[in-house]
């Protein structure tokens, strides 16, 4: 039985017949429609999250199965002092499928450990949320036509953004991938995601704190949110929350194919009057994220 | 200084100067009914002060605590006065129950029973990090 709990854990190869599955099923939905019949997805989120839980819930239902699950940790047994495990092991009963998203780093790898339904990590606290970087990578390969030769921007919260965390790992394995990190000192992507992941796989890689320095070169600008609840400290989070707003000023110089992206929820750090830039991919995003999501329920049901 | 040998035991070498207390600790020989020696500062040719610990009773040791504090550490076995074997030990792949996640958004911090496993990630920097949330020691340290 097969998990997806970090994205290292697929191959390239997996990663490709995701992507596959996934334009297959935006090509053909009406094929797939029925693929999941009399399969129940459980969507379990201990952590709120509209985004994410709807894209689950929306991927089973237009597979043709159903879904039950909590959106609150509060309206589950974990408010009585339940453990993960006792948890997983008793939804596992009532389902064929877990998608979990959980406040707590490592909570889904503890429930994989216990569950004997396949679990799909929708996000542990500021550690992974695999499916993000799935969404992500279908995203660059439908626009962009590749997922070599890229110049990538990063841009905000690259110190606790764990989406960013997850693309720049599954990023590196492609050739010729360049990134610019653009951030705040205070919010820097940490120094072993650097050594071990950049360095190790001798990535070209430039850190800067001005948005506009490399606008020219990308082909790629992900853009990212403050998140308020990765802070532990308020005043630090309203200093660093609007450090950057991108709007149509800053894309002047930018190439006429860039592809700007952004996992949503946004807040300021994306200007509206963007948003009708035919470079905004931002809401494309949230739907090819629903698709490969569909790839990936097949992928652990092991349905053809 | 003197130390009476062992006739049958073990004695734990070239531990780092002042580590001998926490490997004492850690491997929990207080619990032991037997003599156990702790010497420090001993000279060493090699290390130029040094650690031992004699045991007098050959137990099961825990190889890799010792190696995930020391890697350098010997371990040799004594039967009748006579060294029968000896080891070297290495850092180990994985450690359980020997370093505790400190980091607070980790899921160990809430799961109850929840062993708190560590895994080697980088063995020329001897760096592990915890199984769940992948926070190395020093990350947190330094948070």
């Amino acid at each position: 039985m097969r998990n997806l709990i970090d994205i290292k854990e697929l191959s390239v190869n997996e990663i490709s017949e995701l992507i596959k599955v996934a334009k297959d099923i935006m090509q053909n939905p009406e094929k797939y429609s029925e693929k999941c019949k009399h399969k129940k997805l459980a969507t379990l989120f201990f952590e709120p999250s509209t985004r994410t839980r709807l894209s689950f819930e929306a991927a089973m239902l237009e597979l043709g199965g159903s879904v039950i699950g909590f959106s609150l940790a509060s309206s589950s047994s974990t408010s009585k002092g339940e453990s993960v495990s006792d948890t997983i092991r008793t939804v596992g009963c009532y389902s064929d499928i877990i998608a979990m998203r959980h406040p707590k780093e490592g909570a889904p790898l503890v429930a994989s450990m216990k569950s004997t339904v396949p679990i799909i990590n929708a996000g542990d606290g500021g550690h992974n949320h695999p499916t993000q970087t799935l969404t992500d990578l279908l995203t660059i390969s439908c626009e962009k036509g590749r997922l070599e030769n890229l110049t990538i921007g990063l841009c905000g919260d690259l110190k606790f953004g764990r989406t960013i965390h997850s693309l720049i790992t599954a990023m590196v394995r492609y050739k010729n991938i360049k990134f610019v990190l653009i951030s705040p000192d205070e919010l820097k992507i940490p120094e072993y995601l650097k050594e071990e992941v950049l360095e190790k796989n001798n990535i070209e890689y430039i850190e800067t704190n001005d948005i506009e320095e490399y606008m020219d070169k990308l082909d790629i600008l992900y853009m990212t949110r403050v998140q308020k609840e990765r802070f532990f400290n308020e005043e630090d989070y309203i200093r660093l929350k609007d450090y950057y707003i991108l709007n149509k000023e800053k894309l002047e110089k930018a190439k006429s194919d860039l592809c700007i992206m952004h996992p949503l929820p946004r807040v300021n750090e994306i200007s509206t009057e963007v948003d009708d830039d035919p470079r905004a991919c931002y809401f494309k995003q949230v739907r090819y994220g629903k698709y490969i999501r569909m790839a990936l329920i097949l992928k652990l049901l092991e349905i053809e | 200084m003197n130390i009476d040998s062992i006739k049958n035991g073990i004695v734990i070498d070239h531990i780092q100067a002042k580590k001998g207390m926490e490997i004492y600790e850690l491997l929990e020989l207080a619990k032991l009914d037997c003599s156990v020696a702790i010497i420090t500062n001993a000279k060493s040719k090699k290390m130029g002060k040094k650690d031992i610990i004699k045991i007098d009773k050959n137990i099961n040791l825990d190889f890799d605590i010792l190696g995930y504090i020391d890697s350098n550490i010997t371990i040799n076995i004594i039967k009748n006065d006579i060294r029968v074997a000896k080891y070297h030990v290495q850092l180990p792949d994985e450690i359980v129950n020997v370093v505790k996640c400190k980091n607070p958004r980790c899921i160990t911090s809430i799961e109850q029973e929840l062993d708190q496993v560590f895994v080697l990630t980088d063995r020329e920097k001897k760096i592990y990090r915890c199984k769940y949330c992948e926070t190395s020691k020093e990350e947190i340290e330094n948070d």
